[in-house]
């Protein structure tokens, strides 16, 4: 039995339970899907079919990971328990494209792409997911019916399932409007067509316009993709810079605390390494925007964020050295992965004990002083609005030309400058301005033309890579040389272990030498006369330019 | 895939019944289950409440112009579809002559693409020495013969096990079992226990002769649906359960 695509939802439904009614709910307290069965009694004899596939009760726990991986790509997870037992399945467009059963899970808890036990709905999810967990979104607990429609001979020719779930996600319950599908009986295409169409004709019923999940999450009051680690802060051309300004640091604030609950709970590593990324962010826009801010603001809480971005760095480094541990693993030659093992068992204690660390720091007074008081003072700053100390503030349009502007004239300085005898340091400085131009043309996003952005960030982001790849084997290497004296100090070095650590720092020799190699071509890409040209486009775009009269586009 | 084909040269000796009761019982067990109405009387199909017609009849479907796939039917039962008669399966044998290279494996290869799509595949065949059953005893894994206890079709059951032994390569399991069996007449006990202590092949169950069998006719489905847990449900359960046991021996088990 295939279910059919023609999904119906009821407006005439059910209601929140404590809340507000669902739209369009009806007086009147007969039961819409029944008056929808009427219809279909009309023109087809209707027989209640017991113990029907996806009959019966059913609960279901839909999964995703924090930053909506599935979702995003148009899938739909779901783990289901039913008399019959338990399964996971992928759908997308409520299409089902795998399914596979499981035993013994527990939905409630995170659970690692990598623990997934083997089977299609892992294969198809593993790469895009991977290295989050799938954590439980929503849950709904089901009563599936399903009547037999027959034809004159008593034969079933389709089938009339009707759904009726409780929705509930943190503690709240919402009923949802009932949803109706006509499944198709094979052989019998045409009734189940002619189904469809008398129920579409039915006052009340509409064909669903998404997915029971999409409407299990609205119902909640969420939406999918709630959460996103991009800037995406909500600011105009016109607006103060002061204004704007805040308005990014509330947001790099706000996805800074979304992650907080994630790296204590150790859920996945992807929320330090989120989280990390805000503490950039916001450095990054204290040392470049801080200026527009009220005087003194951006100088106190400077040191106060590099204080919480080095508490999360030995953490994410050893994150990073065990994330990419099968690969390194790989690439041994000489030595074979399991001489490794050490290593890994070691990076595991080391980890446990800077988490620790982190752990403590996180629910320490200090932290929440800063996230407190940061907050505070950017609301301030942001609720303020137009009023100006200065003569003219310059507008949020202006300030990202004036630093877009200057931070790319500098990586095309200090860039031009570096030659094949210049020190790593030089390519460590130069990757350093990088990321700040990237935060800035991230912050200043919603201004600038998204056609030239794309293409100046694309160029961007390969040379980012590359020195990203140069710098991060020269300290990869470094870290696995003082990892190994401390083994060894520890008596945990097993001379094999030792060599094959060797290997691993002879390969990260062998990537810096390749991304060093690589640096003139994405450099000249990027900042060539081609390059500058695409940046001028960008910054001259009428939808950042200022107009004569000083308001802004 | 396994083909059972129920085959009796006789009409009337239980093979509708037994075909339409076996892959009913199939499907319960999850196989995914297939029941060609292969009869032009079309009886499977009555039974099963589905109109006994394939468009373009059975030659388009010899002949391979309109694929099995798209003349299959669901019944009103998980996992089980069926593939109806239609009335010109009575010229069967002309179709299947007219289709020059190797007319007796037709059916085994129309069948051959839903390997994939069934586990199951019960063939219900009219009752006929003829093309269709050479045909269907080549598509067949095992054939299944209902016999009523009497000494001719005892006889029929040897002449049917020495014209498949003739055949070259593969050759189909033969099993029998007793059907339209009355425990009141003596000869039905009497060759019941002769039969089953002289030859192997033949199941230990037997359906009994039950009103309530004819009753499918009316019902117009299995007796293991309208009546499960009556004597007759309960007897074909026994002989899927022995069939099905059967099955799953490995392959290099001793029968």
């Amino acid at each position: 039995m295939t279910l059919d695509l023609r999904g119906f939802e009821l407006d005439g439904g059910g209601e929140a339970n404590g809340g507000t009614p669902a739209a369009g709910s009806q007086t009147e307290t007969r039961d819409p899907a029944s008056a929808a069965l009427d219809v279909l009694a009309q023109s087809f004899g209707v027989a209640t079919e017991r113990g029907a596939a996806g009959s019966g009760n059913r609960q279901r726990t839909w999964l995703d990971t924090f930053d909506w991986r599935l979702n995003r790509a148009g899938l739909v997870l779901e783990y289901e328990r039913t008399e019959r037992g338990s399964r996971l399945l992928l759908s997308r467009d409520d299409l089902p494209l795998a399914e596979q059963p499981v035993t013994g899970w527990q939905p409630r808890r995170p659970r690692l792409a990598e623990d997934l036990p083997a089977g299609p709905v892992r294969d198809q999810i593993f790469k895009l997911v991977s290295p989050r967990a799938l954590l439980p979104v929503a849950w709904a607990a089901s009563t599936v019916s399903t009547t037999r429609l027959l034809n004159a001979d008593g034969k079933t020719v389709a089938r009339l399932i009707v759904d009726r779930s409780t929705a509930s996600r943190d503690g709240v319950s919402v009923q949802l409007p009932p949803r109706l599908a006509i499944a198709e009986v094979r052989g019998y295409p045409g009734q189940a067509r002619r189904a469809a169409r008398l129920l579409a004709g039915v006052s009340g019923v509409s064909p669903a316009s998404q997915s029971v999940f999409a409407t299990a999450l609205r119902a909640l009051g969420h939406h999918p993709g709630d959460y996103s680690g991009g800037v995406d802060a909500e600011i105009t051309a016109d607006m103060p810079a002061s204004v704007a300004v805040a308005t990014v640091l509330l947001r790099l604030l706000d996805t800074l605390e979304l992650n907080v609950d994630g790296v204590l709970r150790d859920i996945d590593t992807e929320f330090l390494h989120d989280l990390r990324v805000s503490v950039r962010r916001t450095r990054s826009a204290i040392k470049l925007l801080g200026g527009v801010l009220p005087d003194g603001l951006a100088g106190a809480y400077a040191a106060e964020f590099k204080w919480l971005g080095d508490l999360t760095t030995p953490t994410r480094d050893l994150d990073v050295h065990l994330l990419g541990f099968g690969a390194m693993a790989d690439h041994l030659v000489a030595a074979s992965a399991a001489d490794l093992e050490p290593f890994r068992a070691y990076l595991l204690w080391r980890r446990a004990r800077e988490f620790r660390r982190l752990a403590a720091g996180l629910r320490s007074a200090r932290f929440k002083g800063i996230t407190d008081h940061w907050r505070k003072a950017l609301v301030e700053v942001r609720d303020a609005g137009r009023p100006r100390k200065r003569l003219r503030e310059p507008t949020a349009a202006e300030l990202a030309i004036s630093t877009t502007g200057r931070a790319f004239r500098k990586i095309v300085a200090k860039g031009g400058a570096i030659t094949q005898d210049s020190p790593p340091e030089s390519l460590h400085d130069l990757r350093k301005r990088a990321k700040e131009l990237r935060y800035l043309l991230e912050f200043f996003a919603p201004l600038h033309d998204p056609v030239a952005y794309k293409k100046v960030v694309g160029d961007l982001k390969q040379l980012q890579d590359c020195l990203g790849e140069f710098q991060d084997s020269q300290v990869q290497r470094g870290e696995i040389h003082e990892l190994a004296d401390a083994m060894l100090a520890e008596h945990a070095a097993p001379a094999a272990t030792l060599l094959a650590m060797g290997e691993i720092v002879a390969n990260l020799a062998i990537s810096q030498a390749e991304a060093r190699e690589d640096f003139s071509l994405r450099f000249a890409k990027f900042a060539g006369p081609a390059g500058q040209q695409r940046m001028r486009t960008l910054l001259d775009e009428p939808a950042i330019g200022v107009d004569p009269d000083g308001a802004g586009a | 895939m396994t083909t059972y084909a129920t085959y009796n040269i006789k009409g009337g000796v239980g093979k509708t019944t037994a075909a339409v009761n076996l892959a009913h019982l199939s499907a319960a067990d999850g196989y995914r289950t297939l029941l060609w109405d292969l009869d032009p009387q079309g009886a499977a199909s009555f039974l099963f409440r589905v109109k006994p017609r394939v468009k373009g009849g059975g030659k388009a479907l010899i002949r391979g112009t309109k694929a099995l796939d798209d003349a299959i039917k669901g019944t009103d039962f998980e996992n089980l579809d069926l593939l109806p008669a239609d009335f010109t399966y009575r010229n069967m044998d002309l179709i299947l002559g007219g289709h020059d290279k190797k007319p007796t494996r037709k059916i085994a290869q129309l069948l051959r693409p839903l390997a994939a799509e069934y586990d199951n595949v019960f063939l219900d065949c009219p009752p006929s020495i003829s093309l269709v059953s050479e045909n269907v005893m080549h598509a067949a894994d095992v054939l299944l013969v209902p016999l009523i206890p009497t000494t001719l079709s005892v006889r029929t059951l040897d002449q049917l096990t020495e014209f498949v032994a003739g055949f070259n390569g593969r050759q189909p399991e033969v099993r029998a079992f007793f059907s339209m069996v009355d425990r009141r007449k003596r000869l039905h006990q009497d060759i019941t226990e002769e039969l089953l202590a002289e030859r192997s092949g033949v199941a230990a169950t037997p359906i009994p002769a039950l009103s309530l069998i004819e009753r499918m006719s009316v019902e117009r489905a299995p007796v293991t649906v309208f009546a499960p847990r009556s004597q007759a449900a309960r007897a074909f359960r026994e002989l899927w359960a022995e069939l099905n046991a059967d099955d799953e021996k490995p392959a290099d088990e001793p029968a």
